[in-house]
């Protein structure tokens, strides 16, 4: 990561405004968002934007012919290209043929996109933006720190000042005051404006109409008073039928700004006449920029499901915190950095990818049904395979494809680092070598590793046989939390083996973009775990359930390596999480917990992989309640918490005060203990929790449960 | 139905009202308009667009309001307080307005007034968006609004606030009468 880059991300973090009022408004926007979702099966409705938005996407040439027919046919005038210089000539020219002086503009991300105003300006054409917030930021001379809240960054005071310098007069900031201003400002230059240019939420190509929504009012100002209206819009922005904009103004208000409707909305097929009797002059530009090569894309082509709500943007933690403008001038967040990669070029998004922690938050609430996250892996991959892997990634990866090479130095590790145990340096696992870091203490590498533990563990001889995949982190840093999942499978009458050729589950380096690293550690597991007939591959990682489970397959497929990939389909129907697995056997009477204990207080931490990937969040909870635990909900319970394996190491100012969030929410909830199934998340709350000083215990169910087996 | 959107509509702070007949619709909006201080001068007065809802209706006393105009200009419009038209549905399950607003007028006075008066036959009300889509198509309208609650932002601070570019009070009137 550039110097530059680290320097937008430390500057945001210390932005106090900045990071307050994300902060609250993604707080809030949580539980306003559910209240107007009350009543509506969110995933049918999903489902059906996703379709009808795939349909477009593969369309697209005969959508956007079918628009231009009926757009045309009602006298619009369409004008499609490809080429970003060509839209901006062609507003130039209607403008200049026009004798066009100033423009009035509602927001749309498309000119934005294209800059659309800096070269009108320089034509001499003055141009304003009506959208309060882009009116804001236009006045500042900044660019948006969000989709939908453009000045969500700055305070009234700073608003105050920005209007006072407008109108020569000094104002108190006072917000409704403000917004009087604005709209005593505005209101001139929307009468006095000679074109007006918005954007536009959808293209209907049945009936060449394009849709706008706004709640300002500004939209209907721009399309209403100007002779001259130019609508841009970007090409998958289509939709083929009318009848599919219903589940889309459905969604789009209610994801964007929790809202039920937009106050305005407003369809426009064709030009209407002017107050003075003529014809408006309607002009439709369609789009492309790389939109089609997208479609054209078999990962890429999802992402033009998008509706553009930015609630992918309002749920993510690391967006949360540092804003729209560490993401670049545009499109922000998640998404914004894989429609960055296109729209502008894959290198530009080689900063931004890496902000990505892969918690997956956005994908569960996104009404295009985009898998954000599998998406800027897929941006990772491609850089990786563009511009190859820094060295020192290079030499790591080498090491860890080999298992007994990286065996052995994870054993040295931890002789070698006996007199660090109490320091903070990382020399454990994949991500040995990394930096220092701060705000947690780190685990010491086990002086005997769960697979030589393994071999003195006496078990009783049973039929049923559960292979154990110890993944990294409990292998070399948490060997007790194996011996704990032994005791109780044996105590169930399950018999655990453990292939000793298990290795890396390959997360490290397919989340870093080394999908052939990856692919040979996928490769290895498979053979060692598919040795010996058992009922199921159990695990007590997360990360590495998802990898055995989803991503051995998923790699194998990118890299078209499919002669492994019926086995892989093999492992990954054996695999199964430890909490899932424990619930079975408890409620096939197998297993039998102590009864009637009154075990106090527990607050539970759901981690990403577990829940959003593999969608347990139930089964650990009612395991501990049965224990005898009484579990206090934390806030934000399924937030993640900043650890995202070697992020915590690359992007400690990100990684750090997401933790401090989870850590005071955990602690807010008064309980002694929070359990979690992650041995990744023991290892950031346990360390912060530590730095931190409070006496709360970090546990891992297993851990827990092991100690309230019935005798 | 008409519970359904009152609550919806009252929820982005529109004024809901119902009259069975015109007559005594009339008379809300004549007494309305009086209370609120419609006025012939600028920033007082309003706009009544062309609307079914006059047609046989006894315009006697409306001119008991001063500066009640039915020309509609762009320039008359930018100063006017008050903004009268007509929609031809309503929405219930989101409390939304929507109108053919073809007719440049009936844009004008809804969205720049300060005040915009909606009239409503209460026949129009439908249960949601998809009814609506079945009733109004584009190849019959070339513009279609849709209205629900006030203009409002959230730009400054995320503070809800009202009537930023559009009206800052939406109040509207069912008529039973009207078709
Ligand atoms: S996966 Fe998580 S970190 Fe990545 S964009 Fe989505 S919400 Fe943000
Ligand atoms: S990616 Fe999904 S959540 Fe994000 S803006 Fe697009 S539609 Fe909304």
């Amino acid at each position: 990561m550039g110097t530059e880059f680290k320097e937008s991300i430390n500057k945001a973090v210390n932005d106090a405004n900045l990071t307050g009022a994300l902060g609250k408004f993604s707080e809030a926007y949580k539980v306003n968002r559910a209240k107007a979702y009350e009543g509506i099966d969110f995933e049918e409705l999903r489902g059906r934007i996703a379709d009808l938005k795939s349909y477009a996407a593969s369309h697209l040439d005969q959508l956007s012919e079918q628009f231009e027919k009926n757009a045309v046919a009602r006298g619009a005038k369409v004008f499609r290209t490809n080429d970003p210089a060509r839209v901006r000539e062609y507003i130039l020219k209607v403008a200049q043929d026009n004798g066009v002086k100033s423009v009035v503009k509602s927001k749309s991300m498309a000119t934005e996109e294209i800059h659309l105003n800096p070269y009108l300006e320089k034509a001499g054409i003055a141009v304003g933006e009506t959208d309060l917030g882009e009116w804001i930021i236009q006045l500042a001379g900044q660019t948006p720190s969000h989709m939908v809240m453009p000045a969500i960054h700055m305070t009234k005071e700073e608003v105050s000042d920005l209007f006072s310098k407008e109108v020569n007069e000094r104002l108190s900031s006072d917000i409704p005051r403000l917004v009087k201003v604005a709209r005593n400002e505005l209101r001139p230059k929307f009468l006095a404006a000679d074109m007006g240019i918005s954007g536009g939420n959808i293209a209907v190509a049945e009936t060449g109409s394009i849709v706008l929504m706004t709640n300002e009012g500004n939209a209907r100002l721009v399309t209403s008073l100007p002779k001259i209206h130019i609508a841009l819009v970007g090409i998958e922005k289509l939709i083929a039928h009318y009848a599919d904009i219903a589940p889309i103004l459905k969604a789009l208000p209610r994801s964007a700004t929790a809202q039920l409707l937009t106050s305005y909305v407003s369809i426009i097929t064709g030009p209407t006449p002017n107050d003075d009797g003529s014809m408006k002059d309607l002009h439709i530009i369609l789009m492309d920029n790389r939109r089609s090569e997208m479609a054209a894309d078999p990962k890429f082509k999802q992402a033009l499901q998008c509706i553009r709500c930015a609630s992918c943007l309002n749920v993510c933690p690391v967006f949360r915190l540092v804003g729209g403008h560490v993401f670049g001038k545009v499109y922000t967040g998640g998404i914004g950095t894989i429609l960055t990669a296109w729209f502008d070029e894959l290198k530009k998004s080689e900063d931004i990818q890496g902000l990505c922690i892969q918690c997956g938050a956005c994908k569960d609430v996104c009404p295009g049904k985009i898998d954000i996250p599998d998406l800027i892996m897929e941006i990772r991959r491609r850089l990786v395979q563009e511009q190859g892997l820094p060295l020192i990634q290079k030499a790591i990866y080498s090491v860890v494809n080999n298992r007994h090479l990286f065996h052995g130095m994870l054993r040295a590790a931890s002789i070698a680092g006996k007199p660090f145990t109490s320091g903070k340096f990382v020399r454990h696992l994949p991500l040995f070598l990394a930096d220092l870091t701060d705000g947690r203490s780190l685990p010491a590498i086990a002086a005997v590793p769960f697979r030589d533990r393994f071999k003195e563990i006496k078990q009783p001889h049973c039929t049923e046989k559960i292979a154990f995949y110890a993944g990294c982190l409990i292998d070399f840093a948490y060997p007790e939390m194996g011996e704990s999942l032994v005791r109780i499978l044996n105590k169930a009458g399950i018999e655990v083996i453990f292939p000793q050729e298990q290795t890396c589950c390959g997360a490290p380096a397919r989340y870093n973009g080394a999908y052939e690293t990856a692919a040979g550690n996928a490769i290895d597991n498979i053979k060692a775990l598919l040795e010996e007939k058992v009922s199921h591959v159990v695990s007590a990682c997360p990360t590495c359930t998802v990898a055995l489970d989803h991503e051995f397959i998923s790699t194998l497929e990118s890299l078209g390596q499919t002669e492994w990939i019926p086995k892989a389909r093999v492992l990954a129907a054996r695999t199964i999480d430890f909490s899932t697995l424990v619930k079975k056997l408890v409620d096939e009477g197998r297993l039998s917990l102590k009864e009637g204990q009154q075990l106090g207080s527990i607050t539970y931490h759901d981690s990403c992989h577990l829940k959003r990937t593999l969608k347990v969040a139930e089964q650990p909870r009612e395991l501990l309640t049965k224990a005898g635990y009484e579990v206090t909900e934390m806030f934000e319970c399924d937030m993640c918490c900043g650890m995202g394996g070697s992020y915590s190491m690359k992007l400690p100012e990100i990684s750090g005060p997401i933790l401090q969030r989870k850590l005071k929410n955990i602690k807010e909830t008064g309980a002694p203990v929070v359990a979690m199934d992650c041995p990744g998340c023991v290892m950031q709350i346990r360390g912060g929790m530590d730095q931190d000083g409070a006496a709360v215990k970090v546990r891992h169910t297993v851990e827990i449960l092991a100690e309230q087996l019935k005798e | 139905m008409y519970e359904q959107f009152k609550a919806r509509a009252e929820g982005v702070s529109a004024e809901v009202y119902r009259f069975e007949t015109k007559t005594v619709a009339l008379d809300f909006i004549v007494g309305f308009l009086q209370r609120e201080g419609c006025a012939d001068e600028p920033h007082a007065y309003a706009l009544w667009a062309d609307s079914p809802f006059l047609d046989g209706v006894d315009r006697q006393p409306l001119s008991a309001v001063a500066g009640l105009k039915f020309v509609i200009t762009r320039e008359l419009a930018a100063d006017a307080r008050f903004g009268i038209s007509q929609m031809g549905w309503a929405l219930a399950d989101t409390g939304s307005l929507v109108q053919d607003s073809s007719a440049i007028e009936q844009r004008l006075v809804s969205s720049l007034s300060t005040i915009h008066i909606a009239l409503v036959p209460t026949s129009g009300l439908l249960a949601d968006m998809p009814t609506l889509l079945t009733r109004l198509h584009p190849k019959d309208s070339a513009y279609i609004a849709m209205i629900t609650g006030a203009s409002r932002t959230a730009d400054i601070e995320r503070v809800l606030t009202i009537g930023v570019h559009g009206p800052e009070r939406l109040i509207i009137v069912f008529c039973d009468e009207l078709n």
